[in-house]
């Protein structure tokens, strides 16, 4: 890529720093320039953030329609799989997929539902009351 | 002669991609000063292609172009000689013990973190990811002095907030890990030339004769393959979630699979000087056009997520010119192989 042909289209990052990139000066040499992001980039990024939305949305509902717990939208809330929250929680995924059942999370003791909600950085009575 | 650490001024640099950046950082500081990014890059053999099979990553296929986390840092280092403290920690204190400690003796520290709760991050790049690397060079009051080499400055984080960075859950978790050069040996300009070499020879075993189809220029074809059965087996929404992720993976920072063959190029060009050997820069060309090919396909693949393309003959030619771009850095590797570098 040559120096002239860097993007310089902003996104989300520049923001915060313009990108390092290793690009061809008029001499044919090697050197670094500054970006400030390429369009092309930020769509990609636009349309996993699409995707996450959507996905957050389904969850909502799943909650409202009383099929899932409100573990199960703070998870997808949170861009976490079973791994990523039996990490942050401490509880194997298998005890996870069980809590997602509404009438499960009922049942559910208080010093459960602090870790999933130091998890999801809420309080437990946010928690226990989201309704969808 | 051995030199003990020395505590001198630190000096932030900026670079293409986290781990390099931190390389090439510390090693300065401790006065390895023709130590850049391209070279920290080459020497570790920081090239590389692989889509795991089997798993996926943020709903989406599991793509690398680069070597695994931690291994630019440490085959660099090995070969210029300099040894290597590494530490992982099972509890909060500890680790941050041993940091505060590090940090009055002067030394500043490599350390990997999730970028999830990494609070300077813009929110749209915080995902699950736990392999970003920065270094900590001092502490302030409550703030512990932060240079991340992805940005143009020097940054602060708290104590809660970088240990919550540092203890991030999730694949690769990083477990409070942190590294740093521990003794430097006698670096001389043989041992630079060899340590090239050393780098140019592993990359190309790595790229062309690693077994299995998935991984190095194989594994462009495996998801060129792929690419070709997404639309028809995934639906076209799907299929473009996952062009978008290969671009992310491909584009953005701490992966990036254009800008990486860029950085290969830069290398080759300073391997030129180091070697007295025109044959290599002459060779940095080629990854340059490769470097241009990949750049290419992510923009045909943009029109796919942007839903301007959503024929079946656009994901053949996403797929052929992965397979083009498979050729060219095969034929680059060769090249390399064929000079007999060290011989």
């Amino acid at each position: 890529m040559k120096k002239e042909d860097l993007p310089q289209e902003p996104g989300a990052l520049s923001r915060l720093t313009r990108e390092l990139c290793y690009v061809k000066n008029e001499e044919g040499k090697y050197e670094t320039a500054l970006s400030q992001g390429w369009d092309v980039k930020k769509e990609a990024l636009d349309s996993a953030w699409d995707n996450v939305n959507d996905r957050v949305e389904e969850a909502r509902r799943a909650v409202a329609n009383g099929e899932k717990s409100p573990v199960y939208y703070f998870m997808e809330l949170r861009l976490m799989d079973l791994t990523v929250l039996s990490g942050y929680t401490g509880f194997f995924t298998f005890f996870i997929k069980r809590h997602l059942k509404p009438s499960v999370f009922k049942g559910l003791s208080d010093r459960k539902l602090e870790k999933y909600a130091g998890a999801f950085d809420i309080s437990v009575d946010e928690l226990k009351n989201f309704k969808g | 002669m051995n030199t003990e650490i020395g505590t001198e001024e630190f000096h932030h640099v900026q670079a293409a991609h986290c781990e390099n950046g931190v390389t090439t950082a510390l090693l300065r500081h401790h006065g390895l000063d023709f130590m850049t990014e391209p070279l920290a890059f080459g020497m570790g053999s920081g090239l590389f292609y692989i889509q795991i099979p089997f798993l996926t990553i943020n709903n989406g296929p599991a793509i690398s172009f680069r070597t695994m986390p931690g291994a630019i840092f440490n085959r660099t280092c090995k070969a210029l000689g300099v040894e290597v403290t590494r530490k992982k920690f099972s509890n909060q204190d500890k680790a941050q013990a041993f940091l505060d400690n590090k940090i009055k003796e002067s030394v500043p520290v490599g350390c990997q973190v999730g970028v999830f709760h990494l609070t300077y991050f813009p929110k749209e790049y915080r995902f699950h990811f736990n392999a970003h690397n920065l270094i900590i060079y001092g502490r302030e009051d409550d703030q512990y002095l932060i240079s991340d080499p992805i940005m143009e400055g020097v940054t602060t984080l708290s104590t809660q907030e970088l240990n919550r960075v540092r203890f991030a859950q999730g694949p690769l978790a990083p477990k409070g890990h942190i590294y740093f050069p521990e003794r430097i040996g006698a670096i001389n300009d043989d041992l630079i030339r060899k340590g090239i070499v050393k780098g140019i020879r592993r990359n190309v075993r790595d790229m062309t004769s690693i077994p299995g189809y998935f991984a190095g220029v194989d594994g462009i074809r495996h998801t060129s393959n792929h690419i070709r059965k997404w639309r028809d087996k995934l639906g076209l929404k799907k299929a473009s979630l996952y062009l978008g992720q290969i671009v992310r993976m491909q584009e953005e920072i701490g992966t990036g699979g254009g800008g990486f063959r860029f950085l290969y190029g830069a290398f080759l060009e300073e391997s030129a000087a180091w070697l007295q050997d025109d044959r290599l820069a002459n060779l940095s060309e080629d990854f340059t056009h490769a470097g241009d090919l990949w750049r290419a396909s992510a923009i045909k693949m943009a029109g796919v997520y942007k839903g301007r393309l959503t024929e079946q003959k656009d994901f053949e030619e996403i797929a052929d010119m992965l397979l083009n771009i498979r050729s060219v850095e095969k034929e680059a590797f060769q090249k390399l192989s064929k000079l007999n570098l060290g011989k």
